[in-house]
């Protein structure tokens, strides 16, 4: 048997295989997608996954103390981004998400995902233990989510609204504030539904409603669903074949390279494609929530449970949504979907989780 | 209450943490089941139905229409078929920019604010694929002008497709009918796609209504890929359209023609029958519609233009005009008289007219002391007359129902009119009154209450000529004919009579056929509009002078063809019907012949139906574009 460096061992083969495969299916589905070539998705998407890779790697060798004393001024940052985007952001895809650095189309509503988690975790860890079912422990993790929430409500963007409040809510509840806090929240949240509802935007209110009743408007704003469930359920268990998918080819799928790659790949890969990935979903979120469990320090496991939401989320609302169980909120899903935002995302969480997995193994246990 | 808190340490926060993170992770993991579980529903249980989604998603079918088959006649020659029709429609789903592609359309086809309505109707009640018509018939040049311009026409979609063709025009107006665009009744009766698909016609009317199942073959089908946005990305298959099956009729189409002419300005109608089958070999009815203009889409100025025409041109006269036969009766009533035992050979007096009581009936002339067979040679009123009065009219009726008259025909595609021919009883059920003597005198010569359509008449006359009870049909259909209850005697005598009329010292001595060996026997009818006392019915205003009307057969030896003639208004059968017969019969033994007196009438007349009626219409179009109230043409 050959020894195997030391250096090398550090390196987290089997999570790069993992995040490989995935992004490799994914590559495959918009060479597809974009009719059997790799321009113009397939081959961007392949090397922008490899630089941001090498970014998580890069990310997972930094100390976790860093990220720890850099949460708050990190949050704060973001969140000016945020308001910078309400003052210059452009119009794109009629709400304001996108700022212009030159070089690239930032969307800080994606980071303020990380951010928050990296914020509350620093907030939990510093707050004394006997202050957890005191006011002390609520209000300002209200105000960190509510912040940045209701900034990016206004782009308007109701998916990243949401993902950022269930990362938020997530940490909350894993710090340890008393359950029924959450009960009544949730009780509260249900009762004032329709209040909220009345705050959406009409084309928001629209997707709502034709979610709760998809056949109302095959042809209009139910379109996307019924196209999306047409190719997923017209794929049945084989699928069509490899670059065999007409619900994408021909385009009845709005967007099947984007927030409704499932369904491309569910046409021609069928339910033994999905199932795949949604096994290698499992695998990647499995790491992650072990990585959160065995955390050296609390701000480690805020900050991997945290993050382990964030992808989570991603990948369960954009699946309910491609099968016809959510809304059409306008999420992508993690690593498969062409784009680099969301992708910048995956792989930032990625990477602070490899940093907290390589903390818990260099240093002995301490969680206080 | 406050219930009491366990103290929050650091293990105590950390073994929270454990437990919840599991928690959530738990529920991680049963959404994630949940989604392979929903995904598997999709696509396993709901498969199929997805399936055929996406395949009509997929999949484009066009209905082709089909080729509607040929009617023709006797010989085969067609009387309707099809012609190549350029054509120019739309497809709803891939126009995108409406308004500047119909913009565009309307100045390269030059369409009228009319059509330009009708698209954007039908536009509106167009969905998906379904093709809406532009324009139908346009020329080669404007398809070509289309043609070129394609690629800036999204959602233009030119075709090659079929119009039906009368070649004769009006000549086979009423017996032919004419075919149309399906209506929304018709399409939501029918249910079939192929209703609303544009260039498909129905018959709507005549034969091409009657052999509709016959005629409308099955359609073919197109099948393409396209995309959402409608671009066609292959032809997948197609089925060939299966053409609908050939009528043959019984009428020669060159006869027909010739008929339809030989009518000139008349309005009248003209039925030949063949009289050992009982074929109709010409069916006439003028002045008539051109078929093709309706088959086209009339336009509304010409259909105005055909109502507001006083000869009825929409009006099928040969089946639906019923007229007083006048004297065409009288041959039959010969023929019932010595049915009921009167003697040919025995004499009466004409001084003019008859007596009854009071009244005195007037003959037309004074024919002195003459036999049956001078008496219809004449048409001598006095002697039938008095064989009314002898017989009364309830002996004569049953023999006018034998020949035909007062009979709804078993006959193809017609909507027949059928008459009457009164008796006592007839008139006790309809007005309540008892049948008088006047009555029978009225009667028996072809007025009063008798009505008849000249397709009775025809068959009448051919039954005559024949000795059998001869049906009219204008397809291979089969009757059975037996012989007529009278002796061969009685029969010659009518026959004889009325050969007298043309070749002897009769009422159509001028209408005797050009040649020396065949004869024509017939009878000259005329009948009052007026009614008998008023008016002399041979001038004056066109609609109160009085139906001319002939009857006849040839060779009178041997004979084989049958004809009636009715010129509405004609002032006197010798006068207007009977010349017509005549050339008619010409035609049937000697073609150059007929043809050279028609083209001497037609030179006379202002040209062929056609070129006179394009031009009556241009003339009325004229007329009504200046007169804010278009009335009577001329």
């Amino acid at each position: 048997m050959i020894p195997v460096p030391p250096a090398v061992q550090r390196i987290p083969w089997k999570l790069i295989a993992l995040l490989s495969a995935i992004t490799g299916f994914g590559l495959l589905v918009l060479y597809s997608a974009a009719g059997g070539s790799l321009s113009p998705w397939a081959w961007q998407q392949g090397v922008r996954f490899v630089i941001f890779l090498i970014g998580a790697l890069i990310l997972g060798r930094l100390p976790l103390r860093l990220y720890e004393d850099f949460a708050y001024i990190g949050y704060i940052g973001v969140a000016i981004l945020l308001v910078a985007v309400e003052l210059l952001g452009f119009v794109g895809g009629g709400s304001q998400r996108w700022l212009n650095l030159g070089f690239l189309n930032l969307q800080p509503s994606e980071l303020m995902k990380v951010a928050i988690v990296l914020a509350l975790a620093h907030f939990y860890t510093q707050l004394p233990p006997g202050n957890t079912r005191t006011l002390t422990a609520l209000w300002p993790a209200l105000v960190m989510i509510g912040i940045p929430a209701a900034l990016v409500m206004l782009q308007p963007d109701l998916g990243t609204a949401l993902a950022i409040c269930a990362s938020g809510v997530v940490v909350m509840f894993l710090a340890g504030l008393p359950l029924w806090w959450f009960g009544s929240a949730a009780l509260a949240g249900a009762a004032s539904l329709p209040i909220l509802f009345s705050f959406l935007h009409d084309y928001q209110q629209k997707r709502v409603l034709i979610f709760l009743d998809p056949e109302s408007d095959p042809l209009g704003a139910g379109y996307h669903i019924s196209q999306s469930k047409i190719a997923i359920g017209s794929g049945g268990i084989g699928g069509k074949g490899f670059l065999n998918g007409s619900q994408s080819h021909l385009d009845y799928l709005p967007e099947g390279h984007t927030d409704f790659i499932f369904a491309t790949m569910a046409e021609e890969w069928g339910l033994i494609g999905g199932v795949a990935l949604l096994f290698a979903f499992f695998l990647l979120l499995r790491w992650s929530t072990r990585v959160a469990l065995h955390a050296r320090t609390r701000f480690g496991q805020l900050t991997a449970a945290g993050l382990t939401m964030t992808i989570f989320f991603y990948l369960a609302i954009n699946l309910m949504m491609v099968m016809g169980l959510a809304p059409v909120v306008g999420i992508p899903l993690p690593l498969f979907s062409y784009g680099g935002s969301s992708m910048l995302t995956i792989m930032t969480c990625v990477g602070i989780i490899l940093a907290v997995e390589s903390d818990s193994k260099t240093r002995s246990r301490r969680l206080y | 209450m406050k219930r009491r808190q366990p103290p929050i340490t650091e293990a105590w926060r950390g073994l929270t943490f454990t437990r919840r993170a599991l928690v959530i992770g738990g529920a991680q993991a049963a959404v994630g089941v949940a989604l392979a579980a929903r995904m598997a529903y999709i696509s396993v249980v709901d498969n199929d139905r997805y399936v055929l989604e996406s395949e009509s998603n997929r999949v484009n079918l066009t209905l082709v229409p089909p080729r509607r088959g040929w009617i023709v006649d006797r010989h085969g020659k067609a009387l309707a078929n099809n012609r190549v029709s350029l054509r120019i429609d739309i497809i709803p789903d891939r126009l995108h920019d409406k308004d500047a592609v119909l913009a565009r359309l309307r100045t390269l086809l030059r369409l009228d604010g009319d059509t330009m309505e009708r698209i954007e109707r039908d536009l509106k009640a167009a969905s998906g694929f379904q093709p809406v018509a532009v324009k139908e018939d346009v020329s080669e040049a404007d398809y070509a002008s289309v043609l070129v311009r394609l690629p800036d026409l999204p959602g233009i979609a030119p075709a090659r497709g079929f119009a039906r063709n009368y070649p004769t025009g009006a000549a086979v107006g009423h017996l032919i009918g004419y075919v149309g665009a399906p209506n929304a009744e018709e399409y939501e009766k029918a249910k079939d796609p192929l209703y609303i698909t544009p260039g498909f016609k129905i018959g709507k009317d005549g034969l091409e209504k009657y052999f509709e199942p016959m005629l409308k073959g099955k359609p073919g089908a197109r099948r393409v890929e396209v995309t959402a946005r409608g671009k066609i990305v292959r032809d997948l298959n197609t089925k060939p359209d299966v053409q609908g099956k050939t009528v043959h009729l019984t009428i020669d189409a060159d006869l027909q023609e010739y008929a339809a002419r030989r009518m000139g300005r008349e309005s009248g109608a003209a039925i030949v029958i063949d009289c050992l089958s009982g074929d109709i070999l010409a069916f006439i009815a003028m002045p008539s519609f051109d078929p093709n203009s309706f088959s086209d889409g009339i336009s509304n100025s010409e259909y105005a233009w055909l109502r507001a025409n006083d000869h009825q041109p929409l009006i099928n006269k040969a089946t639906r005009g019923l007229y007083p036969p006048g004297s065409t009766l009288k041959p039959m009533a010969a023929l019932a008289a010595m049915q009921h035992g009167v003697d040919p050979g025995e004499r009466h007096t004409c001084i003019g007219g008859y007596r009854l009581g009071s009244r005195f009936f007037r003959c037309l002339g004074t024919h002195g002391t003459i036999d049956m067979q001078t008496a219809i040679e004449k048409s001598c009123n006095s002697y039938f007359y008095w064989l009314g009065h002898r017989l009364g009219y309830d002996a004569i009726a049953p023999a006018a129902r034998l020949l035909g008259l007062g009979e709804e025909y078993k006959l193809a595609g017609s909507n027949q009119r059928y008459g009457t021919i009164p008796d006592s009883a007839w008139k006790l059920r309809k007005y309540g009154r008892e049948w008088s003597a006047s009555d029978s005198l009225n009667a028996i010569i072809g007025q009063g209450y008798v009505l008849a359509n000249p397709l009775q008449l025809a068959v009448m006359t051919a039954r005559i000529a024949s000795g059998q009870t001869l049906y009219p049909r204008l397809i291979n259909r089969h009757f059975e004919h037996h012989a007529l209850p009278f002796t061969a005697e009685q029969l010659e005598v009518a026959r004889r009579g009325m050969w007298r009329v043309v070749n002897g010292a009769g009422t159509a001595g001028r209408s005797r056929l050009p040649f020396d060996d065949i004869q024509m026997a017939g009878k000259t009818g005329t009948a009052q509009v007026r009614g008998l006392s008023g008016g002399s019915g041979k001038g004056g205003d066109w609609k109160y002078r009085d139906h001319g009307l002939f009857i006849g057969f040839a060779p009178y030896d041997n004979p084989r063809y049958a004809m009636s003639v009715v010129i509405e208004h004609g002032m006197g059968g010798s006068r207007a019907a009977a010349p017509v017969a005549k050339d008619i019969f010409t035609f049937l033994f000697d073609r150059d012949k007929a043809m050279k007196a028609l083209e001497e009438f037609e030179g006379g007349w202002g040209g062929t139906i056609k070129e006179r009626m394009d031009r009556d219409y241009a003339a009325w179009k004229a007329g009504a574009a200046s007169d804010p109230e278009p009335g009577v043409p001329r």
